[in-house]
């Protein structure tokens, strides 16, 4: 298992520096000066920016500032907000959590939702169940997650007066109330992002639990007298989410996609807010380091879905 | 892509008789009308595609035209749907905002149907080292935050194109750019895979034997017969570049405010919904019921046209 998750890692680092070097050319192709911003502002005195500008090396030919940039990124130097004034991995530190935790719980709450209700729509096909939870599986990945999240508001804060739809990071309550007030202000973002993932999960969870209920070895499970809850849970659930957690890894990248705009939506902030915010305030190091944050966090997903490959499949670490 | 709409109306009357007469794109239009929301969504679709591309004609109020009567008036009267903050007609910009998405949804969509396509050619039938550089890429790609990216992308390129084609045009071919270039790779994918079983079938080797180069077997030969799961991709793309664009207005990175996509009258109504909830509703449930037809008809042509997947 050790070397198996050991090789995994090996192969994660060349698509981190894959995608370190596409946003590095992005950035370097692009027109415009990251100084721009600097060169404006009459606080900055000219010799700072040149300063500045030899200390990014921004003279230099573009494989060298890739070198300098990844060694620097590497060393954990990110650079420094030219907007919010401290450094970047401080920034980012603080942002990342409250994403971490949106997102987490968002795919605790799909996975509740998509795997009862796939497989039971998996286990008696076409009928009314089925029917109703198919249907509401296409309504609920066609509605975008920006429109989800206006009606919610519209819905809860705005009709029923139940939750708050702006989010607080510096909540005034304390103890059991910080907990509750929080709470109520998580449950929006959380349900619009968990739901939009459940909606895709359960279909794939129903066609995978199709494809493995009809194999022989589900039949012999049942002519030895098993019950049908254990021949479901023990062995067509294990075997049907093997395609399922390829297919989930393989949709990280929108799930990252959609908590960017949950988070504008909700006013959380996130990692993703502050990503929007950088880009329309032009702040280029805490664009870069955002964006590789996502990659990063892309990949680290990808790699615990192939760990999890190998806990449901024992056959891929021996490998 | 001739085999989103097959125009033959024999498919049903052909039935009784000998089979050997029906075509199969006759025999994908019977078992996608079997399909029952797909074929309803196909209707509720065009619909909306010929209100969107000839309403305008016969609805003739100005996108700009401002009634300082009816601000924020609700729908109703002289407004079928309502004004905004200024008294602009949210019809009027509905329908201009529509031609826009939906042109949008279809040109990226064919741009990463083209990549997809060539991408995935090239791999399937190169093997060796070409196919692995290939698909390294593409994967690279799969794992690419794709929102960040697209963002970025935008906020960086939006000036200097802007300044090339003008600046309609020059946000248009941006966002189609950018959207087809982050969706090529399940259609790089799904064809290589194709090409892979395709190329050792009987028919292919037929053609090798008399002497059919390489292009003629790809052309002739194998791609042809891996269009299915290609329409079924280029469909369900459709609806994700419609949503991508939406989002990207929605986050007030896609056309500029003068220019009224769905997603940013969206956008512009979330501030007034305590006051006027039509203006965000309209512009939401348009995209909403544009995105599930398609997805309804795409799941129809799966149906109809690659029968062994089931997902």
């Amino acid at each position: 298992m050790f070397n198996y998750i050991l090789r995994r890692l090996l192969i994660a680092l060349p698509s981190l520096l894959g995608i370190s070097l596409i946003l590095f050319t992005v950035l370097a192709l692009a027109p415009g000066d990251p100084f721009e911003e600097l060169a404006q502002n009459p606080n900055v005195p000219p010799e700072v920016r040149l300063a500045l500008r030899a200390q990014f090396g921004l003279d230099d030919p573009i494989w060298q500032r890739y070198f300098h940039w990844l060694l620097n990124m590497v060393r954990g130097d990110w650079g420094f907000s030219f907007v919010s004034r401290i450094n970047v991995d401080e920034l980012v530190g603080q942002r990342l959590p409250v994403t971490i935790a949106v997102i987490g719980m968002s795919q605790v709450l799909a996975l509740a939702v998509a795997l009862p209700v796939g497989v039971l729509a998996a286990v008696k096909p076409y009928s009314w169940f089925d029917r109703i939870a198919s249907t509401f599986a296409f309504i609920g990945f066609s509605l975008p997650t920006f429109f989800t999240g206006v009606l919610f508001i519209l819905f809860f804060s705005i009709y029923l007066g139940w939750l708050p739809f702006v989010y607080r990071a510096d909540l005034p309550e304390t103890g059991w109330q910080w907990w509750w007030a929080h709470f109520k202000q998580s449950i929006m973002p959380i349900m619009v992002l968990g739901l939009f993932q459940a909606a895709s999960w359960m279909r794939y969870v129903r066609s995978s639990v199709l494809d493995v209920i009809r194999l022989d070895y589900v039949t012999t499970a049942r002519s030895k007298g098993l019950a049908e809850r254990v021949v479901i849970n023990k062995h067509v659930v294990r075997n049907a989410l093997i395609p399922v957690v390829t297919l989930v890894a393989l949709q990280m990248p929108a799930v990252f996609g959609g908590a960017i705009v949950t988070e504008q939506i909700f006013r959380i902030p996130g990692i993703g807010s502050l990503l929007i915010d950088a880009i329309l305030r032009n702040d280029t190091p805490v664009i870069m380091a955002v964006t590789f944050v996502f990659s990063a966090l892309v990949i680290v997903f990808n790699l615990i879905a192939d760990i999890l490959y190998g806990w449901l499949d024992p056959r891929i670490s021996y490998r | 892509m001739a085999g989103s709409t097959p125009a033959s109306a024999t498919a049903d009357r052909s039935q009784g008789k000998a089979v050997t007469g029906v075509s199969p794109w006759a025999e994908a239009w019977r078992r996608f009308k079997r399909h029952r929301l797909a074929y309803w969504s196909l209707w509720i679709l065009g619909a909306l595609v010929l209100a969107v591309l000839v309403g305008p004609l016969f609805y003739k109020v100005g996108i700009n035209d401002i009634d300082f009567q009816a601000r924020l008036a609700g729908p109703g009267g002289k407004h079928p749907m309502g004004t905004d903050d200024l008294g602009r007609d949210i019809l009027a910009r509905m329908l201009y905002g529509g031609r826009i998405s939906l042109a949008v949804g279809f040109a990226a969509m064919l741009m990463a149907i083209t990549v997809g396509v060539i991408v995935g050619s090239i791999a399937g039938i190169a093997r060796g080292w070409v196919d692995t550089a290939l698909m390294w890429v593409t994967d690279l790609f799969l794992s690419l935050p794709q929102l960040p990216l697209l963002l970025l992308l935008i906020f960086l390129f939006r000036d200097p194109l802007k300044n090339l084609f003008g600046l309609e045009l020059g946000i248009f071919i941006l966002i189609v750019a950018v959207i087809g270039g982050f969706r090529w790779m399940p259609v790089a994918r799904l064809v290589r895979a194709q090409f892979f079983s395709l190329r050792e079938k009987e028919f292919v080797e037929a053609a090798r034997a008399l002497g059919a180069s390489v292009p003629r077997q790809v052309v002739r030969h194998i791609l042809p017969n891996s269009l299915g799961p290609v329409i079924v991709a280029a469909s369900i793309d459709v609806a994700a570049a419609i949503i991508a664009e939406s989002t990207l207005s929605f986050l007030g990175l896609g056309f500029p405010p003068d220019i009224p996509t769905w997603g940013r009258i969206l956008y512009d109504g979330r501030d007034y919904m305590d006051m006027a909830v039509h203006w965000a509703l309209f512009p939401g449930t348009a995209i909403f019921i544009t995105v599930l037809t398609i997805n309804f008809i795409g799941d129809g042509l799966r149906d109809a046209l690659d029968p062994r997947q089931v997902l």
